[in-house]
């Protein structure tokens, strides 16, 4: 199994380390925090290097809540990630706590650090925008923004600066493709996206966050909201994308994990009981616990 | 069961009740001012201003009020929107929603929501004598705005809280700005801001007391901010105070035209916010 080789073998894990800085030497500029991240890095952990996310000691409170207990977890690179657990263990709070879209919520408090490619998402100094743009986010319910298709989709290369029209068509064209949407929508670019199904939705939401050239995509149970078919469709697709991006998804449906998970996380009431291979994890459970919630004593 | 029959009847009997008093009451005042209103109306009404005086005078029209009430609605709900929006978004999008300082906010407004109009009139009357300005046009713009901008932040806070939090988490997430947040904020609630602007309007437009020592009264129509400025509400006030009979009707008259604009404002936010929420969710 490729992920064991990452987790034992050190070796090939600074193989990897290498190689992953020279890929964020092409896309994020290199800051002095970054480079004094990944010194700290280096002597402390050297397993979580290579991954675009890496969480280390994360708490999260709600006002007197403590919802996410010293969670230390990295996300593989060009994988699918399922996160699963139980209703209300946390498994939302984790995913949105990657990009900082906690800190929209009142009484929040968030202790810990959050790499992404070796910057804090946590530290004051972190300019934000730059992070979340790396990080596509699908919700539970898709939610369009409020214009036409094409600007939902032009929106997001326009606000990072993107002015020439003939340009944005060809990124429209190519996102809404890459979403398999462009068939059913290309002669209706200019209508409002609401009138749109709601699995049409989702995959709109897809293509808006793929435009913005992400390199991770989130999902927190990205198709409960939709019917059979269109769920199988999301699934497939982010099989198709999984060898260029890094996927994390939140899913309560455990069949759904071990269809696409490479790796998966098991989260049980603010703490991570387990990670690892999916087929490690499904099969030789090594947590008392996460073999009753795969064989669905608990739930 | 009986007993438990008898309660469904007797609050249906309360709910048909007060229906009924709701429409009937609309009904009966539409009819009166139709009734008493109509006999006096011309369109002289509309288009000219009064001749030989309004308080005695039978002649001409109320169109210096009409455009003097138009300019200080419009001027006050626009100088309000621009106050408005700015603090709708910082409680709502910039502060913690529930902190101490929104919260303050919040009481604020609520507390000058139900300040009276007279006193807003008054208050305005203090301002402008000691910086010795005479009763305007500006004045009753700038007092009808201190009426309607709690009335606007009120309307918007409601509605800018029925935005899902999916619409932060879809901008935030592509990278946006807090203010670029914002703008998407204000194109979901678009609809919903251009019913508060309007409701804002209605009510300037029909409040007498905040006008009533600010905008004084005149019967030429104000061609600049610091000419006084008639309006409708005290068209109506001083025609009904009038001892002739044809200048207590041509009040009618006027609370016509007043009644007639309100309902056309009422209309067009209907209509606008339907065409409008068509991008909404
Ligand atoms: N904004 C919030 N304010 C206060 N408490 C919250 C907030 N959001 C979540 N919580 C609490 O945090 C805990 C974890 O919530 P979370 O949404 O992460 O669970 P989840 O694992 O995603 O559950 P589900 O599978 O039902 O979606 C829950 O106990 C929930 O009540
Ligand atoms: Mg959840």
């Amino acid at each position: 199994m490729k992920s064991e080789t990452i987790v034992n073998k050190k070796i090939a894990e600074e193989k990897k380390t290498i190689t992953d800085a020279n890929h964020n030497g092409n896309g994020t500029p290199k800051t002095e925090d970054g480079s004094a991240a990944l010194v700290h890095e280096n002597k402390d952990n050297q397993e979580l290097i290579h991954s675009h996310i890496t969480v280390k000691n994360l708490n999260v409170f709600f006002g007197n809540n403590h919802v996410l207990k010293d969670i230390n977890i990295s996300i593989p690179d060009k994988k699918i990630t399922a996160i699963i657990g139980p209703s209300g263990c946390g498994k939302t709070t984790l995913l949105k706590s990657f990009n900082r879209l906690l800190d929209s919520t009142n009484g929040t408090k968030v202790t810990g650090q959050v790499l992404v490619d070796n910057e804090d998402v946590y530290d004051p100094k972190t300019e934000i925008t730059h992070i979340r743009k790396k990080m596509g986010f699908l919700s539970q319910r898709p939610f369009p923004l409020p214009m036409s298709i094409y600007d939902n989709v032009a929106y997001g290369p326009k606000i990072h600066g993107l002015r020439k029209r003939k340009k944005l068509d060809e990124i429209v064209e190519h996102y809404l493709k890459s979403a398999c949407l462009w068939d059913e929508v290309k002669d209706r670019l200019h209508t409002p996206a609401t009138r749109l199904s709601i699995g049409q939705q989702q995959r709109l939401c897809l293509a808006r966050g793929l435009a913005v050239e992400p390199l991770i995509i989130l999902g927190d149970e990205p198709t409960s909201a939709l019917d059979p078919v269109s769920s199988q469709r999301i699934e497939e697709l982010f099989n198709s994308l999984k060898d260029s991006y890094t996927i994390a998804i939140v899913t309560h449906i455990l069949r759904q994990a071990k269809r696409i998970a490479d790796y998966v996380v098991f989260v049980y009431m603010g703490e991570i009981i387990e990670h690892g291979p999916a087929k490690q994890v499904f099969e030789s459970p090594k947590e008392k616990l996460t073999e009753e919630y795969i064989s669905g004593i608990i739930s | 069961m009986i007993n438990r029959n008898l309660e469904e009847s007797i609050f249906k009997i309360l709910m048909k009740g007060a229906s009924i008093l709701i429409v009937g009451s609309l009904f009966l005042i539409v009819i009166t001012i139709l009734v008493k209103g109509l006999s006096a109306f011309n369109l002289d009404m509309l288009t000219k201003i009064p001749n030989g005086g309004f308080y005695i005078g039978k002649e001409g029209g109320v169109l210096n009020a009409i455009v003097g009430s138009l300019l200080i609605a419009g001027g006050a709900s626009v100088i309000a929107l621009i106050v408005s929006i700015p603090i709708v978004l910082f409680i709502n999008l910039y502060i913690n929603n529930k902190s101490a300082l929104g919260n303050t906010i919040r009481l604020g407004y609520d507390i000058l929501f139900g300040i009276p109009s007279i006193i807003y009139g008054a208050f305005g009357f203090t301002i402008m004598v000691y910086f010795g300005l005479k009763t305007s046009l500006l004045g009753g713009i700038i007092t009808v705005a201190l009426l309607v901008i709690p009335i606007m932040v009120c309307t918007m806070d409601e509605i800018i809280k029925t935005v899902p939090g999916e619409l932060h988490e879809a901008a935030f997430s592509l990278g946006t700005t807090r203010l670029e947040t914002s703008r998407l904020v204000l194109r979901q609630i678009y609809p919903g801001l251009i019913t508060a602007v309007l409701l804002s309007f209605a009510r300037g437009i029909g409040d007498a007391a905040s006008v009533l020592f600010t905008a004084g009264y005149s019967d030429n129509i104000p061609f600049a901010l610091d000419q006084p400025a008639a309006t409708l509400p005290l068209a109506i006030f001083f025609q009904l105070g009038s001892p002739v009979q044809e200048v207590q009707d041509r009040a009618y008259a006027a609370a016509l035209i007043l009644t007639i604009v309100v309902l056309l404002i009422s209309i067009i936010a209907r209509i606008s916010s339907k065409i409008f929420s068509k991008n909404i969710v």
